[in-house]
């Protein structure tokens, strides 16, 4: 069965069709404004470059950062009536506090506080106000606002007043499009607020965005189903993309770091994609990416979602040489780089300049360099091999040597060595992203704080295990390839009654793959 | 009771954000991130509310001085977020049951997110902060402040949540046992509320308090701001500021930890690079750090300073942050000489933490 994996980012949307671990291949084109035509170009120009009948794509894998732009432009964003249950906790910190004023305008800044909520064990905080949620509900209706995000505090220890809440605005309001913060982040009021009040605010988009999708699979005459990759290097379906369309915020490193992973067979590595301006650092730890501990900014807010621990430090192909070869970036000519750099004709002193110059790439017209100083292209390498070497430091977990595994057009400037590690240089190392897209799996995740009196750790553990087992199951996983990938639990400091954080992560094979 | 306000200064939103990083520094690992209290602050200052801090020798001798401070979980308090006037209730309460009113507020932890607590209250209450503090950096229990150390009986006292709940603590025959009690009611109320302390006098708190806590504390974080706005080294900024010194410098090899005792305790190995090449780092901590050793020789040992740094960009890593190949600046900052003091290492020296073995000298 193939399966056809498109990546659809900033400036290229690429596209692969594999057929099991072979890529038959392998395609960039430009992202369009509309998004979709891009979309469909890429599946257009893969299909006919593989040469395969269409009837035999079993799956579209698509991973976008449609809504992630969305958020940092602040385009699309829809009015959100963001509502805390939680008084008379919290009150001095009402929703979107911590927003750029932009961001928060932008989705109406519409904030609702109400008495309700949990206390850390899953006792009630405070009983669920009935009659001011009514008056809520004749504001929504009054302010004409489309959706709602429902944050109950201590929520992810128990969702009931969440439930309770969304059922009854329903009942006032029947088309008012509602998301549960409970079902979205962990704890973390404010962060897992914020996510709840921008996935709210995307759904318009989402759905508008999904059936685009689903029509460029059609158009080109696909019959199969198709699915958006998210942070986790997971699959959503398309109903779930459309009720929680943050979860794809962090798709992109994500899926460049399981790329590297499979194209390498590596799973246990840490990844370094080199783009024009930026290098992206990641690890993987049993192929998956590592996951971030604490909070992600997302367009000037602080979220809490499952994001890979990734960042970015200013060096790439386009980095500005300067101080005599012994600074390399943050400065970049971006995407001019086609025009500015030394090779091409131009007169910046970018790093690819420097590769070209010593031989490692083979790029533009190696004689335009040819002036440049040994001494100099030396000191320039030694001083872009140095950066590497302590963003890939900084991501290494332990003293054990572990592969590094070089991705993105940027790769040229990465040596052989890094250190006492060993770089691998896949093939495809260009579609990374849209490879990892289309070797997508499905997971399922328990995170709460549990009380361990009258039960045991391994009971515990082990309930939060079968929770996890359901969820991935119900988002359409096959059950016999279900397996453990994250088990965690974090006495608390400070609390009685053996209170105890347990996260249990599982994942498994999408069912039409098998 | 007669204040003069001609030296009091007021606290401006660049001041609060510059708190955060120099409260981050003093934590020395500990003491709660700061981040939604300075939320708080900056709401507080938004609405209009003064926030002043009065020098601590333009303090009368007969001045009522009462030390607060948030007591709880961290875990709750990123979710059970604070009501917002909790403080304010626990200090009317406390002023109700012994009958006096309040002159102004004491800090009783600098380091983390107690640094910004009393700012928010007495900015409420309409009241100056006296620029001082009960522990010049963080530890993890109320009885090892300056205050208690030297004297000061810190019952009664008044607890309050978000509900309204007020507890009053009548009377703790020691410090410790004011602790044990605060922190079994603190869990019932829900794992997070504000305690507000007897008053000390004004002549008192000139004694006992360590000096000059907010004007460190802002003028260190306004030092690492300006030092990264210029391109400048944050860490040599912060030690020529503090006195201290750079005690080692290298990657983070291993990270050990546990939670025992209702606290989180561990060690980080380190391994040197710089001047510190071919050398290995070691450091112990109990929420905070505590004790650092270099070739096995023991060179920091609490109450001094040992702050913990990103060698990259100076910024405050606290316990929970640190990772396996991490680059680190280990800095040795001195102890206020009143934590140095045989009565004060009793409580806060090396043996008040298990170090049985060790001495401060």
């Amino acid at each position: 069965m193939l399966r056809i994996g498109i990546d659809v980012g900033g400036t290229n949307t690429d596209a692969v069709v594999m057929d099991g671990r072979d890529v038959l291949s392998a395609v960039k084109t430009s992202t369009t404004g509309d998004v979709t035509s891009g979309v469909r170009e890429a599946m257009e120009q893969a299909l006919g470059k593989a040469g395969i009948a269409r009837e035999r794509v079993a799956h579209v894998m698509i991973g976008t950062t449609h809504f992630t732009n969305a958020v940092i432009e602040r385009n699309h964003l829809s009015k959100v009536a963001a509502i805390r249950l939680g008084l008379p906790a919290a009150a001095c910190l009402p929703p979107m506090v911590d927003w750029p004023d932009d961001l928060r305008a932008a989705v109406g800044g519409h904030g609702y506080m109400l008495r309700g909520g949990y206390e850390y064990h899953g006792r009630i905080l405070s009983d669920l106000d009935l009659e001011g949620l009514d008056r809520v509900a004749d504001d929504i209706a009054k302010k004409g606002i489309g959706a709602a995000a429902i944050t109950s505090i201590f929520g992810p220890v128990n969702d009931a007043m969440e439930r309770r809440t969304r059922d009854h605005l329903l009942t006032r309001i029947p088309d008012l499009k509602i998301v549960l913060s409970s079902k979205i982040g962990r704890i973390g009021l404010l962060e897992r607020e914020s996510a709840a009040i921008m996935n709210a605010a995307l759904l318009d988009l989402a759905d508008i965005t999904i059936v685009a999708f689903g029509d460029a699979v059609k158009a080109c005459g696909l019959a199969c189903g198709f699915s958006i990759t998210q942070n986790d290097g997971t699959l959503m379906d398309a109903d779930r993309v459309r009720r929680f369309p943050v979860l794809t915020f962090a798709s992109g490193p994500t899926n460049s770091l399981r790329g590297a992973a499979f194209l390498t067979g590596i799973t246990d590595a840490i990844v370094v994609d080199i783009g024009g301006t930026t290098s992206d650092i990641g690890a993987l730890a049993n192929g998956f990416p590592r996951q971030a501990s604490s909070v992600v900014d997302i367009g000037g807010v602080r979220t809490n979602f499952r994001m890979p621990d990734v960042f970015a430090v200013g060096l790439g192909g386009g980095s500005l040489v300067a101080d005599d070869g012994k600074s390399a970036g943050p400065q970049s000519v971006g995407y001019r780089i086609a025009k500015e750099a030394r090779v091409f004709g131009g007169s910046a002193l970018t790093a690819t300049d420097i590769a070209v110059r010593l031989g490692k790439a083979a790029i533009g017209d190696p004689a335009k360099v040819a002036s440049i100083p040994a001494s100099l292209a030396e000191r320039a390498m030694t001083t872009i091999t140095q950066t590497l070497e302590r963003a890939v430091e900084r991501c290494r977990l332990s003293a054990d040597p572990i592969p590094v595994i070089t991705v993105g057009g940027g790769s040229i400037l990465m040596p052989d060595r890094l250190g006492d590690l060993e770089v691998i240089r896949p093939a495809n190392f260009g579609v990374a992203n849209a490879v990892g897209a289309a070797i997508a799996q499905i997971s399922g995740e328990v995170d709460r704080i549990v009380s361990l009196e009258g039960t045991t750790r391994k009971d515990a553990l082990a309930a939060a295990e079968d929770e996890a087992r359901r969820n991935a199951r119900a988002a359409g996983a096959m059950v016999d390839t279900i397996e453990v990938i994250e088990r965690e639990d974090v006495p608390l400091a400070y609390l009685p009654g053996n209170a105890t954080r347990i996260r249990v992560r599982v994942v498994g094979d999408m069912e039409a793959l098998q | 009771m007669s204040m003069t306000g001609k030296d009091r200064w007021s606290i401006t939103e660049q001041d609060i954000l510059a708190l955060e990083i120099g409260a981050g520094i003093l934590g020395t690992g500990g003491g709660g991130n700061p981040y939604l209290v300075k939320l708080r602050a900056l709401e507080v200052l938004r609405a209009g509310h003064k926030m002043e801090i009065l020098p601590l020798e333009s303090l009368p001798d007969d001045a009522k001085v009462v030390p607060l401070g948030g007591i709880g979980a961290p875990v709750v308090g990123v979710e059970r977020i604070k009501e917002g006037a909790e403080g304010v209730r626990a200090l009317r309460a406390l002023e109700d049951r012994l009958g006096f009113k309040a002159d102004a507020l004491a800090c009783q932890e600098i380091g983390g997110a107690n640094s910004m607590e009393p700012l928010i209250i007495a900015a409420q209450a309409g009241i100056p902060v006296v620029d001082c503090d009960g522990m010049g950096r963080a530890f993890p229990e109320m009885q090892m402040t300056a205050y208690s150390i030297y004297g000061h009986q810190s019952t009664p006292s008044a607890m309050a949540d978000p509900h309204g709940n007020i507890v009053i603590f009548d009377h703790a025959v020691t410090e410790i046992f004011h602790e044990r009690m605060a922190r079994a009611v603190v869990v019932s109320q829900g794992g997070s509320s504000t305690l507000a302390l007897a008053p000390m006098t004004g002549a008192f708190t000139k004694k006992a308090a360590i000096p000059g806590s907010y004007s460190k504390a802002i003028a260190l974080g306004r030092t690492v701001l300006e030092a990264r706005a210029e391109r400048l080294d944050p860490i040599a900024a912060i030690c020529a500021a503090e006195g201290g010194h750079v005690a080692f410098k290298g990657k983070i090899t291993d990270v050990k930890r546990e939670i025992a005792g209702g606290f989180v305790r561990g060690d980080i190995t380190i391994d040197g690079f710089g001047d510190w090449t071919g050398q290995s780092g070691a450091i112990e901590l109990q929420n905070e750090f505590l004790i650092f050793r270099r070739d096995g020789t023991t060179e920091i040992v609490v109450p001094d300073l040992i702050v913990v740094l990103d060698d990259d960009d100076g910024t405050p890593l606290s316990t929970d942050m640190l990772r396996y190949g991490q680059r680190i600046a280990v800095l040795a900052l001195p102890a206020h000489p009143l934590l140095r003091t045989p009565q004060a290492l009793e409580v806060i020296g090396p043996k008040a933490f298990g170090y049985d073995d060790l001495t401060y000298s």
